[in-house]
């Protein structure tokens, strides 16, 4: 298996870790700038983090990507079966939260990524994906 | 899970981050820390983040914790060695901190604390 396309399960703090470091590598590997490195794994954490504590724990994929115009990026995948996200705007505005956060990862991951896309349905799970593309 | 360790030195706690963090661990710190710092009557508590290559909210909010917590214990924290990757970052991820000193290095941490700085070795300017 190459780091091209590696999925990773979220059931614990460490797994966490793990896909920031999977990230890391990825992005590392795909060329991009410290900076938006830094940027893509510090939203995979947020994302991941969601995963296991509000999600109930889910998974991550990574993947080395290329646009039509052939840019090359980085898409992290990360989903779970949990309860949904009943309200979207309201996830998406920072502070609010349903626990003892600071609301911030959410919105924070959406601006640290150049593509964000959430997906989720009460009671059935959610699905964030998010890309950055080299510059 | 891996415990981050808490050098004294003077009346100056040291806490030196040289692994991946997870939120555990970021816990145990904090509750390892106040306990330090009654035990010892430590003035000051830096935090040196130069191996750390990310913050995100949950290790942020750690700053801030152990700031005000400090505080409270009639101690000062500053954080040190920030990278410039992360500072960027973590201003576009929305965390502030504005109640966390920081300082660039650790020699400059150690002296908004007032604490003796460590003996410069021979041969070095
Ligand atoms: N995977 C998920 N499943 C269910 N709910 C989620 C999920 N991710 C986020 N949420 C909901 O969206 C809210 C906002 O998420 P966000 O990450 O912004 O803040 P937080 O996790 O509460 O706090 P922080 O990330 O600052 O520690 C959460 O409080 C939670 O209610
Ligand atoms: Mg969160």
């Amino acid at each position: 298996m190459t780091a091209q396309d590696v999925e990773l399960p979220i059931v614990s703090n460490e797994d966490v870790v793990r896909v920031r470091q999977l990230v890391r590598a990825v992005a590392a590997e795909a060329g991009m700038s410290l900076v938006d490195q830094t940027k893509i794994v510090t939203a995979a954490s947020e994302l991941a983090r969601n995963t296991f504590v509000h999600g109930g724990g889910g998974s991550a994929r990574v993947e080395s990507v290329v646009n039509a115009r052939g840019r090359a990026g980085v898409r992290l995948v990360v989903t779970d079966n949990g309860p949904g996200i009943p309200d979207i705007d309201k996830a998406l505005t920072e502070g609010w939260t349903s626990g003892s956060g600071l609301g911030l990862g959410l919105p924070g991951a959406r601006r640290l990524a150049d593509e964000f896309e959430l997906d989720t349905k009460a009671g059935e799970g959610t699905t964030v994906t998010v890309t950055k593309w080299i510059r | 899970m891996d415990r981050v360790p808490i050098l004294k030195i003077g009346d100056v706690l040291l806490v030196s981050i040289q692994i991946d963090l997870q939120d555990q661990t970021v816990l145990a710190l904090q509750e390892d820390l106040a306990d330090r710092i009654v035990k010892t009557g430590a003035r000051g508590v830096i935090i040196d983040i130069t191996a750390v290559d990310i913050v995100d909210s949950f290790i942020g909010r750690m700053f801030a914790t152990i700031a005000s917590m400090s505080r409270l214990m009639d101690a000062e924290t500053v954080v040190v060695g920030m990278r410039p990757a992360v500072a960027i970052t973590l201003v576009e991820l929305g965390l502030s901190l504005g109640g966390v000193r920081t300082a660039l290095d650790l020699e400059k941490g150690m002296r908004v604390l007032g604490a003796p700085l460590p003996a410069v070795r021979p041969g070095t300017s």
